[in-house]
């Protein structure tokens, strides 16, 4: 259970963080991070069993009557993406309190991260595939609004639309696989599925399930061509680019690949379409990152070529490839994260985001230099930090890898050099040289900015000393739950005079002649920028607009403003339909009426239908309303007849509001006015009668048609010893169909939002006054 | 305009009118009634109020803002909910427990269940929604909303 109280109590906090923050004021976050601190330390104490074998589980069961449980577990792979996601977690609360200040939202940010973390948890140790999709789903959600955090810049609402898109889009292809593996292997966890593998392995929609699969975790994962939306996440505030957009989310579609590894590894397609992707966006996302110079786009476009390299290396799937993913996917974790928040931190001291239009910051922020200098080395992949581990050990692996080595080798060589430049460009270059003129003077970063970054850029320097107390067993219990037995291997810095180590002396050279010549290789790549026109981005674009395109023909088409053609397409379609169905079948029972109707019952139907007749026929919108009232009213009495006093209450209470409402609304509209000409009057008399028919011959069907008294003498046997209620509507509302009554209102405060905002559109046009972030 | 015999009478009716709703909620679970009829009757006495004064003193008998309102109906279904959970239930089981009651003598005393903190979800969210509505129309159409002010507590002030 402590699995199930973990990811709640996140969702808990993420809940009351906006209360909480209002109470604990710019502090909150060091508060907050007490959580992910807890988590983390959890499953570090934990993290000796979980390696040797025995994974913590835990269930909730959900709605066990149609097979749904929340069911988690925390294997090797869980346990490296959980503690990166708790402890990144926590340090990026931290530096998000730090960055935010006193902006006034600053706590909905934070409930957001939380909401995010939440459910990165949730994915990473889902056990059940659909447990998985929703978690999936909500990290897209929680993605969205964070992007879109100042949401009252236009560039930032499109990248949140974009991310939410591209991610979506994906998700509805998850989803479909996740449907398909279910369907074929006869249930939806894990362990049962991979019981079922060589059922799912010779299956027919193999193909299929491997391309949605990919699809789903590269467009999370931002390999080509779907890599465009991750630099445009940019737009969100540095603390959300830190922790989704370099350590976590875009990490969640190669955790995809990895936990279905074992799944579908063997499949035709897997490898090759993994290596081939995966190489394709490391050298593109490389080569795009040197052409940039704002700091975060840099950071962003490398990103995407690490997130290449790791989807490269599961694809070629030899053991020493996997376990070097993962050494990369740790140290590309740590490194990242400390340089984006680091590039924040600059731009919190001195407002510039430009990497060339900064210089000799040094002097002003020596211990901030530090930790982007540890990290930046990691990142170029320079002894003794786990950058160099991680590249080392990936050389190795195409080395060795059994197809298609020459161009692996050529394309991990050519992304290892360009990234050696782009971590100067973003790591060092800011700090050194004369210092340049910015729009704020160089101040050093707070604590709280400097906690993330140094600690991050700290721990890529201990565990690459040190691998044995946290990084081997790290990389290779993640290994071992992808190949099935935990490699005997250990990571190490020196691996003696190897070829790997020839490779990554050429990659520094090569690497840092670039970053000297990095002018003339800029508009080498800039010739290349023509390609941008037929970019991806381009695709993105122009199907976005085709869509609205479409949207906005057939609204205008449907929604012509005039209330007759609502109803008249309305009523008209519920006529052919239920109406056509009645006549075609020829079921109608017109002889059949009430049986000796009594006379207050007849009294009644007198007062409806004379109401009804008024509302017609009356001048004024006034008398028409109170004329509809009384025939609702009478409507009503007649229920009470009939001995239906719930619905009669409910009656009588909906049509005094219903009542009320009109009367308030027409108070809005010019006066009452006949528009239409007679001929028009007469056709919508027409439409009118043939609704009154066809309601008319539905209810007399529906009085002759002898239901099923099963469940109604199931809702009256258990409503008093299972409910403890006599009322069995209310019972039914409430406790038995409680799901139902749960949805209804839902749509119902949906609709108070739709209604308010048409109804006063100035609420929509009011002004922030906190400070514009980004 | 505005009609003293009408303003006189809600005041005398307003009170009567609300303690019948949370009779008619109450008795729900045995009797007809429920939190959505309840809510209908109280949003119906409350645009009563709202018709005999104005709308701003509605608001100001209200004290929570409506869109509060609403979220805080349907949080409270939802917790009602979720709560069985926490003690290994599953969702939406029903939690009962009961007050004063004597075994002894057979007497249930007063049952309290997680259906009923449900239903006043119901109740508060139509109550909210109802009255958003009429309060909304009631008023001037189209005003320059400022916002919630950053210090004061918005509407309720």
């Amino acid at each position: 259970m402590a699995i199930v109280t973990a990811v709640s109590a996140t969702f808990l906090l993420a809940a009351l963080a906006p209360w909480l923050g209002r109470v604990l004021g710019t502090r909150a976050g060091w508060i907050f991070a007490t959580v992910p601190a807890a988590i983390a330390v959890w499953l570090a104490t934990r993290a000796p069993a979980i390696l040797s074998g025995t994974p913590i589980e835990g269930r909730l069961a959900w709605a066990p009557s149609l097979g749904l449980e929340l069911a988690f577990s925390i294997d090797g792979l869980g346990l490296l993406f959980g503690l990166l996601i708790s402890g990144v977690g926590g340090l990026v609360l931290i530096y998000a309190g730090a960055y935010l200040g006193p902006h006034r939202h600053a706590s909905r940010l934070q409930s957001f991260l939380l909401v995010f973390m939440g459910s990165m948890l949730g994915v990473v140790w889902s056990e059940n595939l659909l447990g998985l999709f929703v978690f999936w789903e909500l990290t897209s959600i929680s993605s969205y609004l964070l992007i879109g955090f100042d949401h009252e810049r236009p560039a930032a609402r499109a990248a949140a639309l974009k991310a939410l898109l591209v991610t979506g889009g994906g998700g509805l292809c998850l989803l479909v696989a996740v449907l398909m593996l279910g369907s074929i292997g006869g249930s939806y966890d894990l362990g049962a599925l991979l019981d079922e593998r060589d059922t799912i392995l010779a299956s027919p929609w193999l193909g299929a399930i491997v391309v949605l699969v990919c699809l789903g975790a590269f467009t999370k994962s931002a390999q080509f061509p779907f890599h465009f939306w991750l630099p445009g996440a940019m737009e969100a505030p540095t603390p959300v680019s830190a922790y989704l957009h370099s350590s976590t989310m875009v990490k969640a579609g190669i955790f995809l690949l990895a936990r279905l590894d074992p799944l579908l590894g063997s499949a035709a397609w897997w490898g090759p379409l993994l290596t081939a992707f995966g190489a394709t966006t490391m050298v593109l996302g490389a080569v795009l990152a040197v052409r940039q110079t704002h700091l975060k786009r840099i950071l962003a476009y490398s990103t995407v070529s690490s997130l290449g390299i790791v989807t490269m290396a599961l694809g070629i799937g030899t053991e020493k490839a996997v376990v070097a993913g993962f050494a990369y996917l740790l140290a590309h974790a740590l490194f990242k994260g400390s340089l984006f928040m680091v590039a924040g931190a600059i731009d919190h001291g001195c407002g510039e985001k430009d990497a060339e239009r900064l210089g000799g910051l040094r002097r002003a922020m020596p211990a901030l230099f530090t930790a982007s200098l540890l990290a930046a080395l990691s990142m170029a992949g320079l002894p003794p930090l786990l950058g160099f581990i991680g590249k080392e050990l990936l050389l190795e692996a195409t080395l060795a890898a059994p197809t298609w080595t020459t161009a692996l080798v050529v394309a991990t060589t050519f992304a290892a050099a360009l990234t050696v430049t782009v971590a100067f460009l973003a790591g060092v270059r800011p700090f050194i040289g004369s210092l340049a003129e910015t729009p704020r003077t160089p101040h050093a970063p707070s604590p709280g900015l400097l906690l993330g970054p140094g600690l991050l850029a700290l721990l890529g320097l201990a565990a690459a000393v040190l691998p044995a107390t946290a990084a081997t067993p790290l990389a290779l219990g993640a290994a071992g739950a992808v190949l099935g037995d935990v490699p005997e291997k250990s990571l190490a810095l020196w691996h003696g005079l190897t070829p790997a180590l020839g490779l990554s002396a050429l990659a520094v050279a090569v690497g840092a002649g670039a970053y000297a010549g990095r002018r003339i290789v800029r508009s080498g790549l800039d010739r290349i920028g023509a390609l941008d026109r037929v970019g991806p981005e381009r695709l993105y674009g122009a199907a976005l607009k085709g869509l609205l395109a479409v949207a906005g023909g057939q609204t205008r088409l449907l929604q012509s403003g005039h209330l007759r053609s609502y109803v008249f397409i309305t009523l008209g379609t519920v006529v052919l339909l239920v109406g056509g169905t009645l006549w075609l079948r020829g079921a109608v029972p017109f002889d059949a009426g009430p049986e000796n109707p009594t006379w207050p019952e007849l009294l009644v139907g007198a007062v409806i239908v004379a109401g009804s007749i008024a509302t017609v026929l009356s001048r004024t919108r006034l008398a028409a309303i109170a004329a509809l009232g009384l025939a609702g009213y009478g409507l009503a009495i007649m229920f009470v007849l009939f001995g239906g006093p719930d619905l009669a209450m409910t009656q009588l209470a909906v049509e005094t509001l219903t009542v009320i409402i009109f009367v308030l609304i027409f108070r809005r509209l010019p006066q009452f006015r006949s528009f239409s000409t007679p001929l028009r009057r007469l056709a919508d008399g027409l439409v009118a009668l043939i609704a009154g028919l066809m309601v008319t011959g539905l209810v007399l069907v529906i009085a002759r048609t002898d239901t099923d008294p099963t469940l109604a003498r199931w809702f009256g046997d258990h409503s008093v010893p299972d409910a403890y209620g006599r009322n069995v509507v209310n019972v039914i509302l409430v406790d038995f169909r409680a799901m139902d009554t749960l949805g209804e209102i839902t749509v119902l405060a949906i609709a108070a939002i739709g209604v308010l905002a048409l109804l006063r559109p100035g609420r929509m046009r009011r002004r922030h006054r906190g400070r514009a972030v980004s | 305009m505005k009609n003293v015999l009408l303003q006189t009478a809600t005041r005398y009716l307003l009170p009567l009118l609300l303690l019948f709703s949370v009779v008619i909620f109450l008795q729900g679970h045995n009797k007809p009634g429920g939190g959505f009829i309840a809510g209908l009757i109280a949003a119906a006495a409350f645009s009563l109020h709202a018709l005999a004064f104005d709308a701003a003193s509605t608001r100001r008998l209200l004290r929570v803002d409506l869109r509060s309102l609403i979220g805080i109906g349907l949080t409270l279904a939802i917790a009602s909910a979720a709560l069985p959970l926490a003690f290994g239930r599953t969702f939406f089981s029903g939690l009962w427990t009961s007050i004063g009651g004597d075994p002894a003598t057979g007497d249930p005393g007063l049952k309290i269940g997680t259906p009923l903190f449900f239903d006043l979800g119901v109740y508060l969210l139509v109550v909210g929604i109802a009255m958003l509505l009429v309060l909304t129309l009631l008023e001037p159409a189209g005003p320059t909303y400022e916002g919630p002010a950053d210090e004061s507590e918005g509407d309720a002030a």
